[in-house]
């Protein structure tokens, strides 16, 4: 019973971490790319391997690259306490939620109705996916 | 969005879910690693299907930071999930799984997510900001 209890507190706590590493990963990254530009467009003027070293060097990459694998290793951590069919479709749910939340203030993006109707409809149909 | 921006996202969605899928057949291949042995891991990579893998995540990577370079976050992260519903259509139609009422249901609200999203625009115009003490028209020489 308390096993059971102590096995479900991990999962969910991994879950919380999962989504909070991985919305902060996109907000960073996104904040980064949107920093450097048109990665097409620098690739084409300046050639590939000046856009990989600009992208390298970019603070908010590198942060954002270090909150990815933390939200990894919580995945993992999170499969080894519970199922993958709540752990997975229970982050990535509720990380769409959390990133247009995360969007909306720190990168000040428009989240007009459309945009939210599209973040409930995903996070709903990944939960459903899980059955 | 241009024809070439299409294509990027494109990839964003279709090079995950593959990558993830052959990980998951080459994972299925090296059977389990008991944490004891957890350094045996590194050699995963080896397994040609593992590679494989690793090769589609890199590019998976190398396209979500390309779309991410020119349209917003929320924009692209609805778009991508484009790639659950292709999962589930192989698993159905080349895994032969059977799909369950619900899980078609869910595919059926991910794809209206998708086709509210990508009906709008794909980046949140800022006014440009002025620099503090000055126009910024003013040419300095």
């Amino acid at each position: 019973m308390i096993r059971h209890a102590i096995s479900n507190l991990n999962g969910w706590l991994a879950i919380l971490a999962i989504v909070l590493s991985s919305c902060a990963g996109d907000v960073l990254l996104s904040r980064g790319m949107k920093q450097i530009g048109d990665l097409g467009a620098l690739r084409r003027k300046r050639g590939l391997i000046f856009v990989f070293l600009l992208v390298s060097r970019n603070r908010y990459f590198l942060l954002g690259v270090g909150c990815m694998a933390f939200s990894f290793y919580s995945l993992l951590f999170g499969l080894s306490w519970n199922d993958v069919s709540l752990v997975g479709p229970a982050a990535a749910s509720l990380t769409f939620v959390a990133n247009a939340i995360a969007a909306r203030f720190f990168l000040h993006e428009r989240v007009d109705r459309r945009r939210w109707a599209a973040a409930l409809f995903v996070a709903a149909g990944v939960v459903l996916m899980a059955f | 969005m241009t024809l070439r921006k299409y294509l990027v996202m494109a990839g964003v969605s279709v090079f995950a879910p593959v990558g993830d899928s052959l990980l998951s057949y080459g994972m299925k291949q090296v059977g389990n690693i008991p944490i004891r042995r957890i350094s045996e891991l590194l050699l995963a990579i080896a397994n040609p299907w593992i590679a494989l893998g690793v090769l589609f995540l890199l590019a998976f990577f190398a396209s979500y930071m390309t779309a991410l370079s020119w349209a917003d976050l929320t924009y692209v992260l609805p778009a991508s999930s484009l790639g659950y519903i292709l999962l589930a259509l192989i698993a159905r139609f080349a895994l032969h799984e059977n799909i369950s009422v619900m899980r078609w249901l869910g595919i059926v609200l991910v794809s209206a997510g998708v086709g509210f999203v990508t009906t709008g625009p794909e980046l949140t115009r800022k006014p440009p900001r002025r620099r503090s003490g000055g126009d910024v028209a003013v040419q300095r020489p």
